[in-house]
């Protein structure tokens, strides 16, 4: 299972139940924390986005790949951080006619594999530390972005689609602070 | 007489045609989940003995808590009786204990529902929004149950 080690960083891998165990606790006790939805959505968008900003530079790290030159080539590489921190193989459909938003297709999501929302968090948006994350990161290569859930597993959709729509590039670098 | 007797065994067959009662007992003697088959084409009243299967299963408690405790199993087979009632039960790793009150004997099938409950039942408890020892409210686990009930006690 282990692959020889030849990378620069050594890979602690964990357990992808343990994983989901943990951000489903994490998810629980922000719901418990907080009284609406939509307070615990904004929470774990900024939890994501507190990562994102964090995590791209281990990624351009282990790349070393150079600037996009468009935004389908951020798709691309956002693509295969999936990949590589996930393990998720998402799919990149649903470009728009301006390429400036694209679509991520999860067949099935990982992190939220046990989970059955319960009736009156329905719009809870489980995974929202994925939308912040990639948000977080982009932003850190000047690229601003939204990014929102589309469909949901969870609430019943067949697939979980995770749309990203390019906003502006990012011209001050002032980088914004931990809230 | 042994006229009589075929009758007698029909009557009693047309009466108890395969009810089953099956409930999850919490740790605090709570019942977390319960549903009922039954193979015959009939409507079963919930209410008519819903009160009387609970008590039942409560009073078989002890004992499957003491075989419980003599054995490696899980499945402990039948454990009581009562009146025409067996009472059924299986433990999980965690100690709770499913109930099976049924009036015919089906150890395959209720051993074989008993384990896919398990199995249903450790699903349950990996969703992070429930809570264990709470009753279980969730669609997808009453399906199961209904599906599993009709393939291995029902038919």
């Amino acid at each position: 299972m282990s692959r020889p080690a030849t990378r620069l960083t050594d890979t602690k891998k964990v357990s992808g139940e343990l994983f989901s165990l943990t951000y489903g606790a994490l998810v629980a006790q922000i719901v418990k924390d907080y009284q609406s939805v939509e307070d615990v959505n904004k929470q774990l968008e900024k939890m994501g986005y507190n990562v994102g900003v964090r995590i791209i530079e281990d990624f351009l790290a282990r790349t070393k790949e150079g600037k996009c030159a468009d935004f389908r080539e951020t798709a691309e590489k956002v693509q295969a951080a999936f990949k590589l921190y996930l393990n998720m193989s998402p799919t990149v459909t649903s470009w728009s006619a301006a390429s400036d938003q694209f679509s991520l297709v999860f067949e099935a999501n990982p992190i939220a594999e046990f989970v059955e929302l319960p009736d009156n968090y329905a719009d809870l948006q489980y995974s929202n530390i994925l939308c912040g994350a990639i948000r977080g990161a982009l932003e850190m290569v000047h690229i601003e972005v939204a990014a929102w859930f589309a469909q949901d597993n969870l609430k019943g959709d067949s697939v979980t689609e995770l749309r990203v729509k390019f906003i502006r590039k990012v011209e001050d670098t002032v980088p914004a602070g931990d809230d | 007489q042994a006229y009589n007797c075929l009758i007698h065994f029909y009557k009693r067959d047309f009466v108890m045609s395969g009810t089953y009662y099956f409930v999850i007992v919490g740790h605090n003697d709570n019942p977390l989940f319960e549903v009922e088959f039954s193979s015959s084409g009939r409507e079963v009243r919930k209410d008519d003995h819903r009160h009387l299967n609970q008590f039942i299963a409560h009073a078989a408690l002890d004992l499957v808590d003491e075989h419980m405790l003599r054995t490696p199993n899980m499945y402990l087979k039948i454990v009581d009786k009562f009146n025409e009632w067996f009472v059924s039960a299986f433990v999980t790793a965690s100690r709770q204990r499913f109930i099976m009150l049924h009036d015919l004997k089906n150890e395959d099938g209720i051993k074989s529902f008993f384990s896919e409950m398990y199995e249903t039942y450790i699903k349950q408890v990996m969703n992070p929004f429930y809570s264990i020892n709470t009753p279980i409210k969730s669609v997808h686990f009453e399906k199961k149950a209904q599906f599993y009930g009709r393939k291995f006690l029902t038919g």
